[in-house]
């Protein structure tokens, strides 16, 4: 349609230009600006260039962010995505019992990181923790989940899955109820059980989907914060500083904000990369499942 | 009717998933539950021991004693609300422009704010941290409201809808000389309704939920939020105790337990959409 002034269509799009520009390509500018000065917030920023990027190179702390968040986000992915399929087939039936429980599973990607943290932190507790006192009642002696440096962020990543497996859970269904049931019941009818009616008809119409909740599960997890924030505090001795955790103490506990911005802009790097492999994966299904 | 072949198997798969599920996912609300409704004693005495001696709703009291949560949750209700208004509202024209009409840079502006989504809120805080002040807007709701204005997916939520209407509809309202704005909020807003209420309900129960933001954007007890509050229970604490934290995480989780069961197909709606 023809818009009745031709200025009509920008006067539309001002308000939500003006809010990106303020708050998502200003900030981006300055976060690259600010990279390049040494500034505490009190005295003035000081020019350093390179200086800072140099620091977070040379300390380590870039690869340890970096390997930390890795790690991370792979356990999640890995075990959400699996389990999120694993529970949408089993779960994907009709009845009230069925859509409770996928609820119950769904529940948890909807209740705040916080309450989600807590509970855990309760859970896992050393002394008098759940999980600890059902280990020692088998006579096994229990790990300290939180507060040994060696597991913390394999723990930190477990409650993750827990809490995001609902959300893989929900695309996994929404792309099984696109799968048209007649081909499943002449796959039944060739005589295929259900495991070869899972890896020869469901599963390749799924890829798709698993492309999707993998890539962005893998993006969402690289920006964890509230789950180190509120159980670990980045410890116990660095092992749980994850990149973005490691971003904020920069500025609210170190007021390193030339060196924060310099995270800043190598983490959005990292996460234009990520939404490159995004993408890929995508173009990949896509062609494969034009091909089937 | 002939059994299907492997249906027994699947039926047991599928009984034993509901089981282990229930377990791992009903088990520790479960337990979150009754932990808040125990005494101190009680924990100190048999921390894993299941049901309290009786039902108690002192750590509730105290709860509501350690913090104003009345105020929080209020300051919680009042940035979530106005934000998914906010987004919804500039979302509109937004994506009545993008759909429905022709103009020089329309493709490139729709990829631009798209590319958007591209930049979390973990990405931006440290630059906006600072802008906000340099302009003294930290520690106001306008630090909590207004970067979150714009939600990219709302927009491109609000225009794959708006596509659907046809152009007759708006061209009989252009004749009956309505103005475009209200032929936007008067007219196809209404129209488009179940997109607006997922986007309302998504953003509302992600921005009700957010610590993140109000935790680096806040330091003053009359903007902060409930999800603040409750991580605050277990810092102050001299040696936690976790049934008054577990009854902050029930306040904590309620509301939006409750929104969940109400509203979850429209949330779904939201949260399963793909760009």
């Amino acid at each position: 349609m023809q818009p009745r002034r031709a200025h009509h269509p920008y006067l539309m799009l001002a308000p939500t230009a003006l809010v990106l520009s303020l708050f998502v390509v200003y900030p981006l500018g300055l976060a690259l600006k600010n990279s390049f000065f040494a500034w505490d917030l009190l005295t003035p920023p000081r020019w350093v260039g390179l200086g800072n990027y140099a620091e977070i190179l040379a300390s380590g702390e870039l690869w340890g962010a970096a390997a930390r968040t890795l790690v991370y986000s792979a356990i999640v992915v890995v075990f959400s995505v699996s389990f999120g399929l694993g529970l949408a087939v089993a779960l994907n039936r009709r009845g009230a019992v069925y859509a409770f429980v996928r609820g119950a599973v769904f529940s948890a990607y909807v209740v705040s990181w916080v309450a989600v943290a807590l509970l855990w932190m309760w859970i896992l507790d050393a002394d008098g923790g759940l999980l600890s006192s059902m280990f020692r009642g088998l006579g096994v002696r229990p790990l300290n989940w939180l507060g040994d440096p060696g597991i913390a962020l394999i723990t930190l990543a477990f409650v993750s899955v827990w809490k995001i497996t609902g959300y893989s859970m929900v695309i996994f269904l929404a792309g099984l109820q696109d799968i048209p049931p007649s081909l499943l019941e002449a796959a039944a009818l060739d005589g295929a059980g259900p495991l070869r009616r899972f890896v020869h008809v469901t599963w390749p119409l799924l890829r798709p989907s698993a492309a999707f909740v993998a890539t962005t599960s893998l993006i969402l997890s690289f920006q964890a914060f509230d789950v180190v924030r509120v159980m670990t505090q980045g410890g116990p001795v660095k092992s749980t500083t994850i990149f973005v955790y490691a971003i904020y103490e920069h500025v609210f506990q170190n007021l390193r904000v030339g060196r924060a911005s310099a995270l800043t802009v190598v983490f959005f790097l990292l996460l234009l990369g990520l939404t490159g492999l995004q993408l890929w994966a995508f173009r990949v299904t896509a062609v494969q499942k034009r091909a089937t | 009717m002939i059994a299907e072949k492997g249906e027994g198997l699947r039926l047991a798969l599928s009984r034993s998933a509901l089981v282990l599920v229930a377990a791992l996912w009903l088990g520790p609300y479960a337990w979150m539950t009754l932990t808040s409704l125990k005494t101190l004693p009680e924990i100190v005495r048999a921390p894993a021991y299941p049901l309290p001696a009786a039902v108690q709703f002192g750590a509730y009291r105290e709860v509501f004693a350690a913090v104003p949560v009345g105020r929080y949750f209020l300051n919680t209700l009042v940035m979530a609300v106005a934000i998914a208004l906010l987004q919804i509202a500039l979302a509109l024209p937004a994506g009545y422009a993008l759909a429905k009409l022709h103009f020089v840079g329309r493709s490139r502006a729709f990829a631009l704010i798209l590319a958007c989504l591209l930049v979390p809120a973990q990405v931006t805080f440290v630059p906006v941290f600072t802008l906000l002040g340099t302009l003294g807007l930290v520690n106001t709701f306008a630090a909590l409201i207004l970067p979150f204005g714009v939600s990219a997916l709302g927009t491109f939520l609000v225009r794959q809808a708006l596509l659907s209407v046809p152009d007759e509809i708006i061209e009989a309202a252009r004749m009956d000389g309505a103005s475009e704005l209200r032929i936007i909020y008067g007219l196809l807003a209404p129209m488009i309704r179940p997109t607006l209420a997922a986007l309302f309900l998504f953003s509302f129960v992600f921005h009700y939920n957010d610590y993140f933001w109000p935790l680096v954007m806040t330091t003053d007890d009359d903007v902060r939020t409930l999800p603040l509050a409750v991580a605050l229970l277990r810092e102050q604490g001299t040696g936690v105790r976790w049934h008054i934290v577990m009854a902050g995480n029930v306040i904590l989780s309620l509301p939006v337990l409750a929104v969940f069961a109400v509203a979850q197909r429209h949330i779904l709606r939201a949260v399963t959409a793909r760009v």
